[in-house]
């Protein structure tokens, strides 16, 4: 059950992400071009509907339907690390077209040619595992 | 149901989709009790796949399996996608739409297969697996990427996901002005 359940969320978030053309490789291409509005509306009106939904959720403690306190634990704080690997990330992602979760998607698609990028990404992670040491976080 | 078809069928505009992606966020606190991250799931990969030694792929991975399963509803999602519907062409801008045909690269749904596939030069090939690289690098370094950041970080009016999200920017114009707009 607890297996369907994440399988269905990670659905509907991959459909909206499909509907809403977020995982287009032409629009992430005219994004970066700022050659429409589209994908900033959709990026900036997602925020804005997580930033109401979040001051909901603190401002009457809202429960999940578990009736779990819900977590809203915060990342360590890293400014650095978010930085760079922030610029390194957003080069990832306008050389392939897709950040993490349309990696997923574009796969699922039948692109099977982003098997290779999916691939890199692991490595990629694995990659950071092994010298973060010596990265300045 | 014939129109259901055919909504399902057309990209929706960003004032529809955009709130809805959004929406991700609460959901799945709602549902899950979890914060929203897929580039998590490329470490818990490393460290199933037990491919290191290094303790930064030495920790309970079961305990965040959930991420596990979200990703094969998003490669579900995309098959579902694929199988079901008709790839129907977004309003590309005039001038995006332009600068692909300058560039001679085919509009074929959501990723140009023509310009991108198994017969394509060593340089393509460099790029697509480099620019994986760099997601996977650039995430796990920035301890987040799009959704983790973007999207959960700045609902939270996180200071760090805010730095991280301007990163991508940087990063995103970066990539796009430099490299792809001179490699076709």
């Amino acid at each position: 059950m607890r297996i369907l359940k994440f399988i269905a969320i990670g659905f509907y978030f991959g459909l909206i992400l499909l509907k809403s053309e977020a995982v287009s490789w032409y629009r992430i291409v005219e994004m970066f071009h700022f050659q429409s509005f589209h994908m900033f509306g959709v990026i900036g009106s997602a925020i804005l509907t997580g930033i109401i939904s979040i001051q909901l959720i603190k401002h009457f403690k809202l429960k999940s339907f578990a009736g779990e306190e819900i977590s809203l634990v915060e990342k360590p704080e890293t400014p650095k690390a978010n930085i760079l690997g922030g610029i390194l990330f957003g080069i990832g992602w306008s050389l392939v077209g897709a950040c993490t979760a349309p990696l997923f998607i574009q796969v699922g698609l039948g692109n099977w040619i982003v098997i290779i990028s999916l691939i890199g990404a692991f490595f990629g992670a694995l990659v950071y595992g092994v010298i973060r040491n010596i990265l300045p976080h | 149901m014939r129109t259901i078809i055919n909504i399902l069928n057309q990209p929706w505009p960003w004032y529809i989709s955009g709130p809805l992606l959004g929406l991700i966020v609460p959901v799945l606190l709602f549902l899950g009790n979890k914060q929203l991250g897929v580039s998590s799931v490329l470490r818990h990969g490393c460290a199933m796949m037990n491919v290191s030694k290094n303790e930064h792929f030495r920790y309970d991975w079961k305990a965040e399996k959930w991420n596990l399963f979200f990703v094969v509803g998003l490669f579900l999602a995309g098959l579902f996608v694929a199988t079901f519907f008709s790839f129907q062409l977004g309003g590309l801008s005039t001038s995006a739409i332009n600068y692909f045909s300058d560039k001679q690269i085919p509009i074929t749904g959501y990723f140009p297969i023509e310009t991108y596939h198994w017969s394509a030069n060593f340089l393509k090939f460099a790029i697509i697996l480099l620019g994986g690289f760099f997601v996977g690098f650039g995430s796990r370094y920035a301890n987040g990427c799009t959704s983790g950041h973007a999207l959960m970080g700045l609902s939270k009016l996180n200071l760090g996901s805010l730095l991280a999200v301007i990163g991508f920017f940087i990063g995103g114009i970066i990539g796009t002005w430099l490299i792809i707009d001179n490699l076709f």
